[in-house]
Protein backbone atom coordinates (compact mmCIF):
# COMPACT_ATOMS: atom_id res chain seq x y z
CA UNK A 1 0.00 0.00 0.00
CA UNK A 2 2.70 2.43 0.99
CA UNK A 3 1.65 5.85 2.12
CA UNK A 4 -1.62 7.00 0.80
CA UNK A 5 -2.71 10.57 0.30
CA UNK A 6 -5.50 12.34 2.13
CA UNK A 7 -8.02 11.55 -0.54
CA UNK A 8 -7.29 7.86 -0.35
CA UNK A 9 -7.54 7.89 3.39
CA UNK A 10 -11.03 9.31 3.55
CA UNK A 11 -12.54 6.31 1.87
CA UNK A 12 -10.55 3.89 3.97
CA UNK A 13 -12.96 2.77 6.66
CA UNK A 14 -10.80 0.19 8.39
CA UNK A 15 -7.09 -0.22 8.26
CA UNK A 16 -5.26 -2.93 10.16
CA UNK A 17 -1.51 -3.04 10.18
CA UNK A 18 0.77 -5.80 11.47
CA UNK A 19 -1.64 -6.77 14.19
CA UNK A 20 -0.47 -9.52 16.55
CA UNK A 21 -2.04 -10.74 19.74
CA UNK A 22 -1.40 -13.60 22.09
CA UNK A 23 -3.11 -15.16 25.09
CA UNK A 24 -0.54 -16.16 27.68
CA UNK A 25 2.16 -16.89 25.13
CA UNK A 26 -0.05 -18.54 22.54
CA UNK A 27 -0.37 -16.51 19.35
CA UNK A 28 -3.96 -15.88 18.35
CA UNK A 29 -3.16 -13.34 15.66
CA UNK A 30 0.11 -13.09 13.81
CA UNK A 31 1.04 -10.04 11.71
CA UNK A 32 -2.44 -9.46 10.36
CA UNK A 33 -2.84 -6.57 7.91
CA UNK A 34 -5.75 -5.60 5.67
CA UNK A 35 -7.88 -2.61 4.64
CA UNK A 36 -11.55 -2.19 3.92
CA UNK A 37 -12.79 0.68 1.78
CA UNK A 38 -16.16 2.40 1.96
CA UNK A 39 -18.88 0.67 0.00
CA UNK A 40 -17.14 -2.70 0.14
CA UNK A 41 -18.22 -5.90 1.78
CA UNK A 42 -15.33 -7.96 3.12
CA UNK A 43 -15.86 -11.50 4.32
CA UNK A 44 -13.67 -12.87 7.03
CA UNK A 45 -13.45 -16.62 6.56
CA UNK A 46 -11.73 -19.04 8.83
CA UNK A 47 -12.32 -22.25 10.72
CA UNK A 48 -13.08 -22.18 14.45
CA UNK A 49 -10.12 -20.93 16.41
CA UNK A 50 -8.67 -19.04 13.45
CA UNK A 51 -8.61 -15.80 15.44
CA UNK A 52 -11.81 -14.17 14.18
CA UNK A 53 -13.20 -13.53 17.64
CA UNK A 54 -9.90 -12.12 18.82
CA UNK A 55 -9.81 -9.81 15.84
CA UNK A 56 -13.34 -8.58 16.58
CA UNK A 57 -12.51 -8.09 20.23
CA UNK A 58 -9.55 -5.96 19.25
CA UNK A 59 -11.52 -3.84 16.77
CA UNK A 60 -14.26 -3.25 19.35
CA UNK A 61 -11.53 -2.61 21.90
CA UNK A 62 -12.60 -5.23 24.36
CA UNK A 63 -8.91 -6.04 24.35
CA UNK A 64 -6.15 -3.58 23.90
CA UNK A 65 -3.95 -3.62 20.85
CA UNK A 66 -0.38 -4.33 21.86
CA UNK A 67 1.39 -5.00 18.60
CA UNK A 68 0.30 -3.37 15.41
CA UNK A 69 -2.34 -0.79 14.64
CA UNK A 70 -6.07 -0.50 14.04
CA UNK A 71 -7.50 2.63 12.44
CA UNK A 72 -11.13 3.48 11.83
CA UNK A 73 -11.55 6.28 9.28
CA UNK A 74 -8.05 7.39 10.08
CA UNK A 75 -8.56 7.40 13.87
CA UNK A 76 -6.20 5.17 15.78
CA UNK A 77 -8.33 3.05 18.11
CA UNK A 78 -5.83 3.35 20.90
CA UNK A 79 -5.15 7.06 20.75
CA UNK A 80 -8.56 8.33 19.63
CA UNK A 81 -10.75 5.59 21.04
CA UNK A 82 -13.99 7.54 21.23
CA UNK A 83 -13.70 9.08 17.79
CA UNK A 84 -12.90 5.69 16.32
CA UNK A 85 -15.70 3.89 18.15
CA UNK A 86 -18.20 6.50 16.97
CA UNK A 87 -17.56 5.27 13.43
CA UNK A 88 -18.32 1.69 14.32
CA UNK A 89 -21.54 -0.29 14.25
CA UNK A 90 -21.51 -3.86 15.56
CA UNK A 91 -23.76 -6.88 15.47
CA UNK A 92 -22.40 -9.51 17.83
CA UNK A 93 -22.83 -13.19 17.39
CA UNK A 94 -25.01 -13.58 20.45
CA UNK A 95 -28.03 -11.41 20.69
CA UNK A 96 -27.41 -8.36 22.83
CA UNK A 97 -30.94 -7.01 23.10
CA UNK A 98 -32.90 -6.67 26.32
CA UNK A 99 -35.55 -9.35 26.02
CA UNK A 100 -38.06 -7.66 28.32
CA UNK A 101 -37.84 -4.25 26.73
CA UNK A 102 -39.57 -3.22 23.53
CA UNK A 103 -37.85 -2.70 20.20
CA UNK A 104 -38.20 1.03 20.70
CA UNK A 105 -36.71 0.98 24.21
CA UNK A 106 -33.76 -1.04 23.04
CA UNK A 107 -33.07 1.37 20.23
CA UNK A 108 -33.58 4.44 22.40
CA UNK A 109 -30.99 3.07 24.80
CA UNK A 110 -28.54 2.85 21.96
CA UNK A 111 -29.25 6.38 20.70
CA UNK A 112 -28.72 7.66 24.24
CA UNK A 113 -25.34 5.97 24.40
CA UNK A 114 -24.48 7.58 21.10
CA UNK A 115 -25.54 10.95 22.48
CA UNK A 116 -28.38 11.54 20.05
CA UNK A 117 -31.19 13.90 21.01
CA UNK A 118 -34.80 12.78 21.15
CA UNK A 119 -35.93 14.24 17.85
CA UNK A 120 -32.97 13.01 15.88
CA UNK A 121 -33.15 9.63 17.60
CA UNK A 122 -36.81 9.07 16.76
CA UNK A 123 -36.21 10.09 13.18
CA UNK A 124 -33.26 7.73 12.75
CA UNK A 125 -35.09 4.88 14.46
CA UNK A 126 -38.08 5.26 12.15
CA UNK A 127 -35.86 5.37 9.08
CA UNK A 128 -33.79 2.43 10.18
CA UNK A 129 -36.75 0.25 11.14
CA UNK A 130 -38.75 1.11 8.04
CA UNK A 131 -35.92 -0.02 5.82
CA UNK A 132 -36.07 -3.40 7.51
CA UNK A 133 -39.90 -3.43 7.60
CA UNK A 134 -39.89 -3.53 11.38
CA UNK A 135 -41.41 -0.15 12.15
CA UNK A 136 -44.89 -1.57 12.84
CA UNK A 137 -43.47 -3.81 15.49
CA UNK A 138 -41.61 -1.14 17.42
CA UNK A 139 -43.74 -1.47 20.55
CA UNK A 140 -43.37 -5.24 20.83
CA UNK A 141 -41.06 -6.78 23.34
CA UNK A 142 -38.00 -8.50 21.93
CA UNK A 143 -39.08 -11.75 23.54
CA UNK A 144 -42.12 -11.82 21.24
CA UNK A 145 -40.01 -11.58 18.09
CA UNK A 146 -38.56 -14.52 16.20
CA UNK A 147 -34.83 -14.95 15.60
CA UNK A 148 -34.85 -13.31 12.18
CA UNK A 149 -36.69 -10.25 13.42
CA UNK A 150 -34.41 -9.91 16.41
CA UNK A 151 -31.46 -9.88 14.07
CA UNK A 152 -33.09 -7.18 11.98
CA UNK A 153 -33.53 -5.07 15.09
CA UNK A 154 -29.87 -5.53 15.90
CA UNK A 155 -28.81 -4.51 12.43
CA UNK A 156 -31.10 -1.50 12.60
CA UNK A 157 -29.53 -0.60 15.92
CA UNK A 158 -25.99 -0.93 14.63
CA UNK A 159 -26.80 1.56 11.86
CA UNK A 160 -28.63 4.20 13.90
CA UNK A 161 -25.63 6.44 14.41
CA UNK A 162 -24.56 6.19 10.75
CA UNK A 163 -21.30 4.34 11.23
CA UNK A 164 -18.68 4.07 8.50
CA UNK A 165 -17.89 0.46 9.31
CA UNK A 166 -20.32 -2.31 10.14
CA UNK A 167 -18.95 -5.36 11.92
CA UNK A 168 -21.03 -8.50 11.67
CA UNK A 169 -20.03 -11.53 13.69
CA UNK A 170 -21.83 -14.47 12.12
CA UNK A 171 -25.16 -12.67 12.21
CA UNK A 172 -27.13 -15.30 10.31
CA UNK A 173 -26.30 -18.31 12.47
CA UNK A 174 -29.45 -20.12 13.52
CA UNK A 175 -31.77 -18.32 11.10
CA UNK A 176 -33.99 -19.97 8.53
CA UNK A 177 -33.12 -19.65 4.85
CA UNK A 178 -35.48 -16.80 3.89
CA UNK A 179 -34.40 -14.65 6.88
CA UNK A 180 -30.80 -15.39 6.09
CA UNK A 181 -31.09 -14.44 2.44
CA UNK A 182 -33.00 -11.28 3.31
CA UNK A 183 -30.26 -10.12 5.66
CA UNK A 184 -27.47 -10.99 3.22
CA UNK A 185 -29.17 -9.04 0.47
CA UNK A 186 -30.00 -6.12 2.70
CA UNK A 187 -26.44 -5.68 3.93
CA UNK A 188 -24.97 -5.87 0.44
CA UNK A 189 -27.41 -3.26 -0.78
CA UNK A 190 -26.63 -1.09 2.21
CA UNK A 191 -22.93 -1.13 1.45
CA UNK A 192 -23.65 0.25 -2.01
CA UNK A 193 -26.37 2.75 -1.04
CA UNK A 194 -24.80 4.16 2.07
CA UNK A 195 -21.16 3.80 1.12
CA UNK A 196 -20.77 1.60 4.15
CA UNK A 197 -17.80 -0.68 4.70
CA UNK A 198 -18.72 -4.09 6.05
CA UNK A 199 -16.56 -6.67 7.76
CA UNK A 200 -18.51 -9.87 7.96
CA UNK A 201 -17.35 -13.01 9.74
CA UNK A 202 -19.09 -16.06 8.40
CA UNK A 203 -18.96 -19.78 7.90
CA UNK A 204 -21.53 -19.75 5.19
CA UNK A 205 -19.92 -19.39 1.82
CA UNK A 206 -23.18 -18.94 -0.07
CA UNK A 207 -23.50 -15.53 1.57
CA UNK A 208 -20.63 -14.18 -0.46
CA UNK A 209 -21.35 -12.16 -3.62
CA UNK A 210 -18.93 -12.20 -6.56
CA UNK A 211 -17.88 -8.57 -5.97
CA UNK A 212 -17.04 -9.08 -2.33
CA UNK A 213 -13.60 -9.16 -0.82
CA UNK A 214 -12.29 -12.15 1.04
CA UNK A 215 -9.93 -12.41 3.96
CA UNK A 216 -9.02 -15.99 4.80
CA UNK A 217 -7.70 -16.38 8.30
CA UNK A 218 -6.15 -19.57 9.58
CA UNK A 219 -4.28 -20.13 12.83
CA UNK A 220 -3.97 -16.40 13.34
CA UNK A 221 -2.45 -15.68 9.94
CA UNK A 222 -3.92 -14.30 6.77
CA UNK A 223 -3.68 -16.99 4.15
CA UNK A 224 -5.20 -14.98 1.34
CA UNK A 225 -6.94 -11.68 0.75
CA UNK A 226 -8.45 -9.91 -2.22
CA UNK A 227 -11.54 -10.07 -4.38
CA UNK A 228 -13.25 -13.39 -4.86
CA UNK A 229 -11.60 -13.79 -8.28
CA UNK A 230 -8.16 -12.92 -6.94
CA UNK A 231 -8.42 -15.53 -4.20
CA UNK A 232 -9.64 -18.12 -6.67
CA UNK A 233 -6.67 -17.19 -8.86
CA UNK A 234 -4.13 -17.57 -6.07
CA UNK A 235 -5.45 -20.99 -5.12
CA UNK A 236 -6.09 -22.03 -8.69
CA UNK A 237 -9.61 -23.11 -7.90
CA UNK A 238 -12.97 -22.30 -9.41
CA UNK A 239 -15.20 -22.21 -6.35
CA UNK A 240 -14.75 -20.60 -2.95
CA UNK A 241 -15.28 -23.88 -1.09
CA UNK A 242 -12.21 -25.39 -2.73
CA UNK A 243 -10.14 -22.27 -2.25
CA UNK A 244 -11.06 -22.19 1.43
CA UNK A 245 -10.33 -25.87 1.84
CA UNK A 246 -6.93 -25.56 0.23
CA UNK A 247 -5.94 -22.54 2.24
CA UNK A 248 -6.97 -23.91 5.59
CA UNK A 249 -5.74 -27.46 5.08
CA UNK A 250 -2.36 -26.19 3.98
CA UNK A 251 -2.53 -27.87 0.58
CA UNK A 252 -1.86 -25.34 -2.08
CA UNK A 253 -3.08 -26.48 -5.43
CA UNK B 1 -22.34 19.34 22.62
CA UNK B 2 -20.00 16.88 24.17
CA UNK B 3 -21.40 17.39 27.67
CA UNK B 4 -24.84 16.77 26.25
CA UNK B 5 -23.64 13.42 24.95
CA UNK B 6 -22.49 12.43 28.45
CA UNK B 7 -25.72 13.62 29.99
CA UNK B 8 -27.92 11.71 27.53
CA UNK B 9 -25.90 8.55 27.83
CA UNK B 10 -26.04 8.66 31.62
CA UNK B 11 -29.80 9.05 31.66
CA UNK B 12 -30.11 6.34 29.04
CA UNK B 13 -28.23 3.92 31.29
CA UNK B 14 -30.12 4.93 34.45
CA UNK B 15 -33.48 4.86 32.70
CA UNK B 16 -32.87 1.39 31.32
CA UNK B 17 -31.89 0.03 34.71
CA UNK B 18 -34.87 1.54 36.53
CA UNK B 19 -37.27 0.38 33.87
CA UNK B 20 -35.88 -3.13 33.96
CA UNK B 21 -36.22 -3.20 37.71
CA UNK B 22 -39.81 -2.02 37.69
CA UNK B 23 -40.84 -4.51 35.03
CA UNK B 24 -39.18 -7.43 36.79
CA UNK B 25 -41.83 -7.76 39.47
CA UNK B 26 -40.35 -10.82 41.17
CA UNK B 27 -37.08 -9.02 41.69
CA UNK B 28 -38.90 -6.05 43.17
CA UNK B 29 -40.86 -8.18 45.59
CA UNK B 30 -37.97 -10.38 46.66
CA UNK B 31 -35.81 -7.32 47.24
CA UNK B 32 -38.49 -6.04 49.58
CA UNK B 33 -39.39 -9.29 51.30
CA UNK B 34 -35.84 -10.00 52.48
CA UNK B 35 -35.45 -7.03 54.84
CA UNK B 36 -39.09 -7.22 55.89
CA UNK B 37 -38.67 -10.81 57.02
CA UNK B 38 -35.73 -9.70 59.11
CA UNK B 39 -37.75 -6.87 60.54
CA UNK B 40 -40.92 -8.78 61.30
CA UNK B 41 -39.46 -12.10 62.35
CA UNK B 42 -35.85 -11.78 63.41
CA UNK B 43 -36.13 -8.42 65.13
CA UNK B 44 -39.38 -9.28 66.84
CA UNK B 45 -37.81 -12.39 68.31
CA UNK B 46 -34.71 -10.54 69.39
CA UNK B 47 -36.53 -7.67 70.99
CA UNK B 48 -36.75 -9.41 74.33
CA UNK B 49 -33.30 -10.99 74.23
CA UNK B 50 -31.34 -7.85 73.62
CA UNK B 51 -31.31 -4.82 75.85
CA UNK B 52 -30.01 -1.67 74.22
CA UNK B 53 -28.49 1.24 76.06
CA UNK B 54 -28.94 4.77 74.84
CA UNK B 55 -26.27 5.54 72.26
CA UNK B 56 -26.13 8.31 69.67
CA UNK B 57 -27.99 9.12 67.52
CA UNK B 58 -30.80 7.76 69.71
CA UNK B 59 -32.00 9.94 72.57
CA UNK B 60 -34.21 7.47 74.37
CA UNK B 61 -34.44 3.76 74.84
CA UNK B 62 -35.36 2.19 71.57
CA UNK B 63 -36.86 -1.04 70.43
CA UNK B 64 -34.62 -3.50 68.66
CA UNK B 65 -36.67 -3.01 65.48
CA UNK B 66 -35.70 0.63 65.48
CA UNK B 67 -32.04 -0.21 65.94
CA UNK B 68 -32.00 -2.74 63.14
CA UNK B 69 -33.78 -0.59 60.56
CA UNK B 70 -30.67 1.28 59.29
CA UNK B 71 -28.87 -2.08 59.20
CA UNK B 72 -31.60 -3.48 56.99
CA UNK B 73 -31.43 -0.44 54.76
CA UNK B 74 -27.73 -1.20 54.42
CA UNK B 75 -28.64 -4.80 53.66
CA UNK B 76 -30.92 -3.70 50.83
CA UNK B 77 -28.08 -1.70 49.35
CA UNK B 78 -25.52 -4.44 49.90
CA UNK B 79 -27.65 -7.04 48.13
CA UNK B 80 -28.48 -4.57 45.44
CA UNK B 81 -24.85 -3.71 44.84
CA UNK B 82 -24.00 -7.38 44.53
CA UNK B 83 -27.04 -8.01 42.39
CA UNK B 84 -26.13 -5.30 39.92
CA UNK B 85 -22.65 -6.72 39.69
CA UNK B 86 -24.23 -10.11 39.11
CA UNK B 87 -26.19 -8.57 36.30
CA UNK B 88 -22.92 -7.21 34.91
CA UNK B 89 -21.43 -10.67 34.85
CA UNK B 90 -24.62 -11.86 33.21
CA UNK B 91 -24.53 -8.95 30.77
CA UNK B 92 -20.97 -9.79 29.94
CA UNK B 93 -21.76 -13.40 29.26
CA UNK B 94 -24.79 -12.43 27.24
CA UNK B 95 -22.95 -9.74 25.37
CA UNK B 96 -25.00 -6.66 26.24
CA UNK B 97 -22.03 -5.43 28.22
CA UNK B 98 -20.18 -5.26 24.93
CA UNK B 99 -22.80 -2.94 23.49
CA UNK B 100 -22.13 -0.63 26.39
CA UNK B 101 -18.37 -0.92 26.03
CA UNK B 102 -18.30 -0.11 22.30
CA UNK B 103 -20.22 3.10 22.76
CA UNK B 104 -18.04 6.13 22.13
CA UNK B 105 -17.55 7.25 25.72
CA UNK B 106 -14.75 6.69 28.20
CA UNK B 107 -15.06 3.45 30.06
CA UNK B 108 -14.85 5.01 33.53
CA UNK B 109 -17.86 7.13 32.69
CA UNK B 110 -19.88 4.16 31.49
CA UNK B 111 -19.07 2.23 34.65
CA UNK B 112 -19.90 5.20 36.85
CA UNK B 113 -23.25 5.64 35.10
CA UNK B 114 -23.97 1.97 35.55
CA UNK B 115 -23.15 2.38 39.22
CA UNK B 116 -25.42 5.40 39.59
CA UNK B 117 -28.18 3.42 37.92
CA UNK B 118 -27.79 0.57 40.42
CA UNK B 119 -27.74 3.05 43.29
CA UNK B 120 -30.94 4.63 41.99
CA UNK B 121 -32.63 1.25 42.03
CA UNK B 122 -31.47 0.57 45.59
CA UNK B 123 -32.75 3.94 46.81
CA UNK B 124 -36.13 3.19 45.32
CA UNK B 125 -36.20 -0.05 47.30
CA UNK B 126 -35.11 1.67 50.50
CA UNK B 127 -37.94 4.20 50.36
CA UNK B 128 -40.54 1.51 49.76
CA UNK B 129 -39.07 -0.36 52.73
CA UNK B 130 -39.25 2.77 54.89
CA UNK B 131 -42.90 3.24 54.00
CA UNK B 132 -43.72 -0.31 55.08
CA UNK B 133 -41.64 0.17 58.24
CA UNK B 134 -43.58 3.33 59.00
CA UNK B 135 -46.79 1.36 59.14
CA UNK B 136 -45.01 -1.01 61.48
CA UNK B 137 -44.53 1.95 63.81
CA UNK B 138 -40.91 2.63 63.02
CA UNK B 139 -40.85 6.36 62.69
CA UNK B 140 -37.96 8.71 62.14
CA UNK B 141 -38.25 12.50 62.27
CA UNK B 142 -39.64 13.68 58.94
CA UNK B 143 -36.44 15.58 58.06
CA UNK B 144 -34.65 12.26 58.46
CA UNK B 145 -36.42 10.93 55.38
CA UNK B 146 -34.78 13.72 53.39
CA UNK B 147 -31.38 13.81 55.04
CA UNK B 148 -31.00 10.08 54.51
CA UNK B 149 -30.95 10.59 50.72
CA UNK B 150 -27.35 11.85 50.33
CA UNK B 151 -26.20 9.13 52.72
CA UNK B 152 -27.99 6.53 50.62
CA UNK B 153 -26.37 7.83 47.47
CA UNK B 154 -22.89 7.57 48.93
CA UNK B 155 -23.38 4.19 50.59
CA UNK B 156 -25.09 2.85 47.48
CA UNK B 157 -22.19 3.99 45.34
CA UNK B 158 -19.66 2.44 47.71
CA UNK B 159 -21.41 -0.94 47.86
CA UNK B 160 -22.10 -0.84 44.13
CA UNK B 161 -18.43 -0.14 43.43
CA UNK B 162 -17.53 -3.14 45.55
CA UNK B 163 -19.87 -5.24 43.44
CA UNK B 164 -18.37 -3.79 40.27
CA UNK B 165 -14.90 -4.62 41.51
CA UNK B 166 -15.95 -8.18 42.23
CA UNK B 167 -17.61 -8.51 38.84
CA UNK B 168 -14.35 -7.61 37.14
CA UNK B 169 -12.73 -10.55 38.93
CA UNK B 170 -15.46 -13.09 38.46
CA UNK B 171 -15.07 -15.09 35.30
CA UNK B 172 -18.42 -16.76 35.20
CA UNK B 173 -21.84 -16.57 36.65
CA UNK B 174 -21.44 -19.77 38.63
CA UNK B 175 -18.69 -18.30 40.78
CA UNK B 176 -21.15 -15.85 42.14
CA UNK B 177 -22.53 -18.15 44.82
CA UNK B 178 -19.07 -18.05 46.37
CA UNK B 179 -19.19 -14.28 46.50
CA UNK B 180 -22.48 -14.42 48.31
CA UNK B 181 -20.94 -16.68 50.93
CA UNK B 182 -17.60 -14.98 51.24
CA UNK B 183 -18.59 -11.36 50.82
CA UNK B 184 -22.22 -10.67 51.63
CA UNK B 185 -22.65 -12.80 54.72
CA UNK B 186 -19.39 -11.92 56.49
CA UNK B 187 -19.88 -8.26 55.68
CA UNK B 188 -23.40 -8.24 57.02
CA UNK B 189 -22.87 -10.28 60.16
CA UNK B 190 -19.55 -8.71 61.13
CA UNK B 191 -20.99 -5.24 61.18
CA UNK B 192 -23.04 -2.92 63.32
CA UNK B 193 -26.16 -3.71 61.30
CA UNK B 194 -27.49 -6.19 63.84
CA UNK B 195 -25.74 -5.27 67.11
CA UNK B 196 -24.00 -2.18 68.37
CA UNK B 197 -20.25 -2.27 68.77
CA UNK B 198 -20.22 -2.15 72.58
CA UNK B 199 -22.51 -5.16 72.70
CA UNK B 200 -20.18 -7.07 70.41
CA UNK B 201 -17.18 -6.10 72.53
CA UNK B 202 -18.74 -7.83 75.52
CA UNK B 203 -18.53 -11.17 73.82
CA UNK B 204 -15.58 -10.81 71.44
CA UNK B 205 -13.08 -7.99 71.16
CA UNK B 206 -11.54 -9.13 67.85
CA UNK B 207 -15.00 -9.34 66.30
CA UNK B 208 -15.81 -5.83 67.39
CA UNK B 209 -12.56 -4.57 65.88
CA UNK B 210 -13.36 -6.23 62.56
CA UNK B 211 -16.84 -4.79 62.70
CA UNK B 212 -15.51 -1.33 63.39
CA UNK B 213 -13.29 -1.33 60.31
CA UNK B 214 -15.78 -3.06 58.07
CA UNK B 215 -16.80 -0.49 55.45
CA UNK B 216 -20.31 -1.86 55.57
CA UNK B 217 -20.56 -0.90 59.27
CA UNK B 218 -19.52 2.61 58.41
CA UNK B 219 -22.15 2.77 55.69
CA UNK B 220 -24.78 1.59 58.17
CA UNK B 221 -23.69 4.18 60.72
CA UNK B 222 -23.76 6.91 58.09
CA UNK B 223 -27.34 5.92 57.27
CA UNK B 224 -28.29 5.55 60.95
CA UNK B 225 -27.18 9.07 61.82
CA UNK B 226 -28.62 10.56 58.65
CA UNK B 227 -32.02 9.03 59.41
CA UNK B 228 -32.06 11.16 62.55
CA UNK B 229 -30.87 14.25 60.77
CA UNK B 230 -27.29 13.96 62.01
CA UNK B 231 -24.01 13.83 60.16
CA UNK B 232 -21.45 11.21 61.12
CA UNK B 233 -18.19 12.60 59.83
CA UNK B 234 -15.99 9.57 60.48
CA UNK B 235 -18.41 7.29 58.70
CA UNK B 236 -18.70 9.74 55.82
CA UNK B 237 -14.95 9.93 55.27
CA UNK B 238 -14.55 6.19 55.64
CA UNK B 239 -17.31 5.39 53.16
CA UNK B 240 -16.11 8.00 50.72
CA UNK B 241 -12.52 6.73 50.73
CA UNK B 242 -13.72 3.14 50.41
CA UNK B 243 -15.79 4.18 47.40
CA UNK B 244 -12.78 5.81 45.74
CA UNK B 245 -10.62 2.74 46.29
CA UNK B 246 -13.21 0.25 45.07
CA UNK B 247 -14.15 2.39 42.09
CA UNK B 248 -10.62 3.04 40.87
CA UNK B 249 -9.72 -0.62 41.21
CA UNK B 250 -12.87 -1.62 39.34
CA UNK B 251 -12.06 0.81 36.52
CA UNK B 252 -8.63 -0.74 36.28
CA UNK B 253 -10.27 -4.14 36.15
CA UNK B 254 -12.31 -3.08 33.15
CA UNK B 255 -9.46 -1.31 31.42
CA UNK B 256 -8.61 -3.22 28.26
CA UNK B 257 -4.86 -2.80 28.57
CA UNK B 258 -4.30 -3.38 32.26
CA UNK B 259 -7.23 -5.30 33.49
CA UNK B 260 -8.45 -8.73 34.06
CA UNK B 261 -10.43 -8.65 30.83
CA UNK B 262 -7.26 -9.90 29.19
CA UNK B 263 -7.30 -13.14 31.10
CA UNK B 264 -10.88 -13.90 30.38
CA UNK B 265 -10.57 -14.42 26.68
CA UNK B 266 -13.81 -12.60 26.00
CA UNK B 267 -17.38 -13.65 26.17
Amino acid sequence: MGCCGKTMKTDLALSIENLSFSYSGKKALDQVSFDIHSGKCAFLLGPNGAGKSTLFSLITRLYDTREGRIELCGFDIKQHTQKALAKLGVVFQQTTLDMDLTVMQNLRYHTALQGMGRKQALQCIQQSLERLSMFDRRFEKIRQLNGGHRRRVEIARALLHKPALLLLDEPTVGLDVPSRLAIVEYVHQLAIDEKLAVLWASHLIDEIYPDDHLIVLHKGQIKAKGTVNEVLGITNTSIIQDAFYNLTQGVRA
Amino acid sequence: MNMLHYWRAMWGIIGRELWRFITQRERFISALVRPLVWLFVFAAGFRSALGLAITPPYETYILYEVYITPGLIGMIQLFNGMQSSLSMVYDREMGSMRILMVSPLPRWFLLLSKLLAGTGVSILQVYVFLVVAWFYDIHAPWQGYLSILPALILSGLMLGALGLLLSSFIKQLENFAGVMNFVIFPMFFMSTALYPLWKMKESSVPLSIIAQYNPFSQAVELIRFALYGQFNQTAFIYVFVAFLIFMSTAIMGYNPSKGMMMKKGGA
